[in-house]
Order: C-alpha cells, then sequence, then structure tokens
C-alpha cells in the first residue's frame, strides 16, 4: 500500500474514541437491548403465554438427550435410507427396462433404418444416449424418495437439533458447533454445503467446514451408494432383511463420513488451523408441521430435477467420451482398455480396479455419472458384447441382479464393492465444488488441498482396508 | 412462472382497495425495469424466504432452521402499476458485520440504499428480533415491520399489538402469517405506501444516553456532515468510526463512503 496523507476525520475519531474508552461498543448495544426489551414490553400481550408447548417441549428432549438423541438420529436415517432402497428397486428395473433395454435397441434400429455410418450410430446410441440412460435410471428414483423425505425432516426442524446434539462434539475436535449445519447441507450437494458455510463467524473455522464439507455423502453419490450395497451386501443376507442390511451399510458408510469429518477437523485444527473452537448460540426453532404437497413439488422440483439435469448434462459428454476411449483402438486394443490396464495394478493394491479409477477420472465433473461409466466401461473391458454390436443380452436388465452378474464379470469380489462405497465417500470432491470452495475461500492453496487431501485419504483407506481383508481371508 | 394478474374486467372486486392481494403481479425473475428496490432483511428464521416466495411468485427453498439464506435472492413484483425488485437479504442476528452473512446484509442496506427495507420479525420473539429492526433504523429510515409467524405465537397464547409498534418505532407494521397468506396484502399495502412516500417514516433518534458519549458522537457526527455533506446517515457513520469498524474506517479511507452520498438511486428505470 502507498502511503496516504493522514486523513483528519480518521484522526479524529482516534482521539474521541481515546476519550470515550473502550467501552462505547458496549453501551451501544445496551442501549438498544433495553429500547427493544420496552418497545417488546409495550406491545406484547403475554396473557395465558407458555414458552413452548408441552408436546413441543417432550419432543426436543428426546431428540436432543444424551440418552437418545444420537440413536434417534441413526434411526431416522437408517428408515429414510431404508424407505429409499425398498422404493427404489422396482422403478429402478422398470425404467432400465423401458430406457436401456428397449429404448436404446429402438433407437439403434432407427438410426440403422435411416443409414446412419456405423460410428455415428456408435457415439449417438451407444455413447451419449446409453450413458444418458443409465444415469436416468439408476439415479431418477432413489432421488425422487430420498429428497422428499430429507426435506420433509428439514421442514419439520430436524436439523437444528442434529447440530445440537452434534456441537459439543465439533467443538471437542476445535471446529464450529454451527459446521453441524453445513454438514448436513452437504448431504444434499458439497457445492451448497460449502456456501453454507458462510454462517460461520471465525475464518479459522470456517476453512476447517470448508476443508471437510467433502466428507458429506452428496445427491450424486446417495444413489452409487445405495445400489451397490444393495446389489453387494443386501444380497448377502436373507430377502427378507435384504433391505435393512444396505439401509444398514448406508448409514454406516454415511457415519464414516461424519467421523472422518470429527478426525481431519481434529488434525487441522491441531495442525495448519490451530486455534480455539469459538461459543455461539443455537435456537432450536419450533417444530413446524411440513406442508407434504408442496414439499414433495420444491423437492422433485428444486433438488430431484435439477440433479439429474446436471447429471443428464454431465453424462452425454461423458457417454461420448466413453465411446471414444472404447472404440478408438492403439495397438490392437481400445484405449479404454490400455488406460484402464495401466491402472489396473495400482487399483487392485488399493482393493478397486482399473476401470473404477479410469470412471473416477472421466466422473470429475460429476460423481451422478461415475456407476454408469462404471458400468460401461466393465461391460467394454470385459469383452462381453452387447455395446457397439446392438441390445444384446448383456442389456435385459430388469432385474437388478443383472447389474451385479456385470459387475462380476468384470471380476468385482465383496471387496471391491465395499471400497468402492468407501472411495466413493473419501475422494475428489467434483469440479462444481472445487470451484465453489475456489470462490469461497479465493485461496488456489486451500482449493488444492481441499482436493488432494481427500483424495489422498480415500487411496490411503482403501488400502489399509484391502490388505487387512487380505489379511483376513489367509485365515 | 409469473402468474397472470386477474383480469380487471372478469373480477369486479380486483380493483378494490379493500383487496390489495388481487393487485399483486408475481413477476418471478422479471426484475428489469423496477420503479424501486425492496429489501428483506431480519433474524434467521423468521419466514423471510416464505415472504418472499409469496411476493414473488418464486419458489426459493425454505427451511426450518437459522442460517438457510446465506447469499442474496432476487426476485421481482408489480403492485399497483409499479415494478419492485425484491432482495432476499441473508437473515442476521445483528449488523456488526462479524460472518459473512452478516456483511452481505449490511453491504447492501448501506450501499444499495434500498427503497424500503422489510424487516421480518418473529412475532414469539419479538424482543430479540427488535434488536436487529433497531440497528436496521439505524441504517435506513424507510422501512416496514412485517411480524410473521403470528399464527405460532397466538397458539403460544402471544398477542402483538400492531399500533402500538407502528407509533413507538415511526414505520408500518404489519401482522402476517406468510404460510397461510395472512397479511401479504397489508405488507403489499405498506411497501406502497413507503416506496412513494405516502408514508413518512419517523423512527426515533436513539440517544447514546451518557452526556459524555453523546457529545463525542455529536462532534464527529458534526466532522463527518463537514466532509461527506450529503451523506444520509452521518450520526450511523460517525458512531462506527467511534467505535472503529474496519470496513466503515477502510470506506472513508478509500472514499467508498462517497456512495452513500447518492440519492436512493433508480437504477433500471433511467433509460
Amino acid at each position: 500500500m502507498s502511503p496516504r496523507p493522514p486523513d483528519a476525520l480518521l484522526a479524529a475519531a482516534e482521539r474521541l474514541r481515546w476519550e470515550v474508552g473502550d467501552g462505547l461498543h458496549d453501551t451501544l448495544l445496551e442501549t438498544i437491548y433495553a429500547e427493544a426489551s420496552r418497545l417488546a414490553e409495550r406491545a406484547v400481550d403475554r396473557e395465558g403465554a407458555a414458552e413452548k408447548l408441552p408436546w413441543e417441549r417432550t419432543l426436543d428432549r428426546l431428540l436432543t438427550s444424551r440418552l437418545f438423541g444420537f440413536p434417534l438420529m441413526l434411526l431416522l436415517l437408517a428408515m429414510v435410507f431404508w424407505i429409499t432402497v425398498a422404493g427404489a428397486n422396482v422403478p429402478s428395473a422398470w425404467l432400465s427396462a423401458l430406457l436401456v433395454e428397449h429404448g436404446h435397441a429402438w433407437l439403434r434400429g432407427l438410426g440403422e433404418a435411416a443409414g446412419l455410418p456405423a460410428w455415428l450410430l456408435g457415439l449417438l446410441c451407444d455413447g451419449a444416449y446409453l450413458a444418458t440412460a443409465w444415469v436416468v435410471a439408476v439415479m431418477l428414483p432413489p432421488m425422487a424418495i430420498f429428497f422428499p423425505l430429507f426435506t420433509l425432516l428439514e421442514d419439520f426442524g430436524y436439523l437444528p437439533r442434529v447440530a445440537f446434539n452434534l456441537d459439543a462434539v465439533f467443538r471437542r475436535v476445535g471446529a464450529h458447533g454451527k459446521q453441524a449445519l453445513s454438514m448436513t447441507m452437504g448431504w444434499g450437494c458439497n457445492a451448497a454445503g460449502v456456501i453454507a458455510t458462510r454462517i460461520i463467524d471465525s475464518p479459522r473455522e470456517r476453512l476447517i467446514a470448508i476443508l471437510t464439507n467433502n466428507f458429506s455423502l452428496c445427491n450424486g453419490r446417495w444413489p452409487t451408494q445405495i445400489l451397490i450395497s444393495s446389489l453387494f451386501i443386501g444380497a448377502l443376507a436373507p430377502p427378507a432383511l435384504a433391505g435393512l442390511v444396505s439401509a444398514a451399510a448406508v448409514v454406516t458408510v454415511a457415519l464414516t463420513g461424519i467421523a472422518l469429518t470429527f478426525l481431519t477437523a481434529w488434525f487441522l485444527s491441531r495442525t495448519w488451523l490451530r486455534g480455539e473452537a469459538s461459543s455461539f448460540s443455537l435456537e432450536l426453532p419450533p417444530f413446524r408441521p411440513p406442508r407434504f404437497l408442496r414439499t414433495l413439488y420444491t423437492s422433485l422440483i428444486d433438488r430431484t430435477l435439477f440433479v439429474l439435469g446436471r447429471a443428464v448434462l454431465f453424462a452425454l459428454p461423458a457417454g461420448v467420451a466413453i465411446w471414444l476411449l472404447s472404440n478408438l483402438e492403439v495397438a490392437g486394443a481400445p484405449l479404454a482398455v490400455h488406460l484402464a490396464g495401466w491402472l489396473e495394478p495400482f487399483g487392485l493394491l488399493v482393493g478397486l480396479n482399473g476401470v473404477i479409477l479410469l470412471a473416477y477420472v472421466v466422473a470429475i465433473p460429476a460423481n451422478e455419472i461415475v456407476v454408469p461409466t462404471i458400468l460401461m466401461l466393465t461391460a467394454l473391458t470385459a469383452r462381453l458384447g452387447g455395446i457397439g454390436s446392438g441390445a444384446g443380452v448383456l442389456f435385459e436388465l430388469d432385474d437388478p441382479l443383472a447389474y451385479r452378474a456385470l459387475f462380476e464379470a468384470g471380476g468385482w469380489t465383496l471387496l471391491t464393492a465395499v471400497n468402492l462405497m468407501l472411495f466413493s465417500l473419501v475422494h475428489n470432491p467434483c469440479s462444481t465444488t472445487i470451484f465453489t470452495i475456489y470462490r469461497e475461500t479465493g485461496s488456489v492453496k486451500w482449493t488444492t488441498v481441499a482436493t488432494l487431501l481427500p483424495l489422498g485419504m480415500g487411496f490411503l483407506l482403501c488400502f489399509l482396508v484391502a490388505q487387512l481383508w487380505r489379511l483376513a481371508a489367509l485365515f | 412462472m409469473s402468474r397472470a394478474r386477474p383480469d380487471a374486467g372478469a373480477d369486479p372486486c380486483a380493483g378494490c382497495p379493500s383487496r390489495p392481494v388481487a393487485r399483486l403481479e408475481r413477476l418471478g425473475l422479471e426484475a428489469r425495469g423496477a420503479d424501486f428496490v425492496v429489501a428483506l432483511a431480519g433474524n434467521p428464521n423468521t419466514g423471510k424466504s416464505t415472504v418472499f416466495n409469496a411476493l414473488t411468485g418464486l419458489r426459493q427453498h425454505t427451511g426450518n432452521w437459522p442460517g438457510k439464506t446465506v447469499t442474496r435472492a432476487e426476485g421481482a413484483f408489480a403492485y399497483d402499476g409499479r415494478r419492485y425488485r425484491l432482495v432476499d437479504l441473508p437473515g442476521t442476528y445483528s449488523l456488526l458485520s462479524t460472518s459473512t452473512d452478516e456483511e452481505v446484509a449490511r453491504d447492501f442496506l448501506l450501499f444499495e440504499q434500498p427503497d424500503v427495507t422489510v424487516i421480518v420479525a418473529d412475532a414469539a420473539r419479538l424482543e430479540r428480533n427488535l434488536n436487529l429492526a433497531l440497528q436496521i433504523l439505524e441504517i435506513t429510515t424507510r422501512a416496514v415491520l412485517c411480524v410473521n409467524l403470528v399464527d405460532e405465537a397466538e397458539r403460544h397464547g402471544l398477542r402483538v399489538d400492531a399500533r402500538q409498534l407502528a407509533r413507538d418505532l415511526g414505520i408500518p407494521v404489519v401482522l402476517a402469517a406468510a404460510r397461510q397468506g395472512r397479511g401479504i396484502g397489508e405488507l403489499l399495502a405498506a411497501i406502497a405506501d413507503v416506496a412513494t412516500g405516502r408514508f413518512a417514516c419517523r423512527p426515533p433518534r436513539a440517544s447514546v444516553g451518557e452526556p459524555r458519549l453523546e457529545r463525542a458522537v455529536g462532534e464527529l457526527e458534526r466532522l463527518v456532515r463537514e466532509r461527506f455533506p450529503g451523506l444520509g446517515n452521518a450520526r450511523w457513520v460517525a458512531l462506527r468510526l467511534l467505535e472503529g469498524d474496519a470496513r466503515i474506517v477502510e470506506a472513508v479511507r478509500s472514499g467508498r463512503i462517497r456512495e452513500l452520498e447518492r440519492p436512493a438511486r433508480r437504477p433500471e428505470a433511467m433509460p
């Protein structure tokens, strides 16, 4: 800064500030508080006033009690996921029969009749269309169930109670209690969660909240969790319990995310972002009966269709990229096979595989397209035919278990599924979130940390799980 | 998203002053050519976004937790032949500007100088909500107090005397339950009255109390006025300077404070 001439007004302010002492701020606040109190006294008739209705008090005590607060939170979460898992299976199968099986064959037939060249037909039908159809089939049903349920909880006033329950833990790890709110917003969308950290006053604690927001499973990742868990983990249980077991698995992953949030916040507040947690007051708003139709409408339009639209937008070019990767042949094999093969040793080392890692590179713009990308790449590299040769047996996916058969043909084990769920929780944020972090922090350094820290942690976590798993298999 | 205004010929009641909502035309995002700028301010979780939706016909996501809106959302509506741009500010407990959301709210009130500021308050927590209302009235006098959630307050046995409050604050006070659409008509009429100058707001200037402080504030206020003659709220600036508010000190140093000298502007109305 260039030196400026001393400002007469500011100098006078400085002098007067010395004269009045530093009690001015408090005096001003006290004046305002006294005035507000006097006005409210005159204007509010408190006859027959009760602080809170009896049922509200009881419910609040229950939801935020030391004993029942956490178990009730887990129960509510598990219920939401169970309803989602149980409800999404049928429409998902129906959609994939319609869009992937019949729609693809029909579109291909149409293209062939129109005399399109094979490469263009492949690019459009087997690339762009198929990726998009898969995104819709895999994503739409769970989202259309999960978002309204979550929004109902939000409108009812449950989120501040979650924040209340988690506040003590956040404070103990050196973070801000309000981070519980930005964390739960992250369960919708991490970019939104990062913006929500603006409610945190202290820059240090806000940065911690931004860096750890990615550990909240977002829109784009819930369907991945739900699909993989019902295919591989729910399938381990007897059919009657399958839904509950897969819901429990998803809750476990979400809780792992919360644990990692705490762990990372604790680590950061003791290393680069040292400092004391600042205190704040959080008010518990009254419970408000949610308006069902309104909630259904807004959560379907604002959240479900918005996220789906974004997914489709990214799926189209990704589909083209996948098709090109799988059809551009280099040295006798498609590019995708080279790339996946090149990534394979490292993938196997961390209990994943080359295809999954390649899919995560293709899916950096949006987590939503991870599963469809993995499906397509697996189908291609496992050389199952189907793509590029018309709708073969592969696409008769009216049974969700057909997905599983496809994954198994790609060499998947239970370990691959578990590690994919973990890696989906702990990896770099999507490009939208990365951009939002840059905008909010204005710092290349912290944006880089926010991107690479979870990626490194994800590899480490998957590596450790894979080694333990393999060790356990020896005995 | 805009809903058509009921056809005046078909609905004989449409033009009647006793039915102000009928004269509302929700314009959604169509904020161009606005005659007036209206800001929505208030404590967190008092229903600002619900009021915003009721006026603009937009469907901003609302949530039952404090801190849901941290950025500002904009929409528009037309009422009585005038177009209004409506800005939903983040909910804050004060304007001391310690966090980003408070800064967003204060900077807007200060530098954008809305023609009307609607202060949305929770009827059941009026005392605490009035703290913010009084701080806002130090910055701008052209305001309307919307005491929202009166249905909840009534359930808890609380009654708010709007006329008493209006007399004490010197601004229009409207009781509302925006979720049920109650009071939106009165709110519209009050906004229009303040915007067009039919209602002249006269909030009382709170004295600092101690004579020693009052003298210092008075002296600095005079100096501020000398230096920036066009400043509308010289006293507020003097108070902030006396407190050593870093952002205001910087605004004086950089000269940005001069932006406060402009008359309330009508940007989009200019040809």
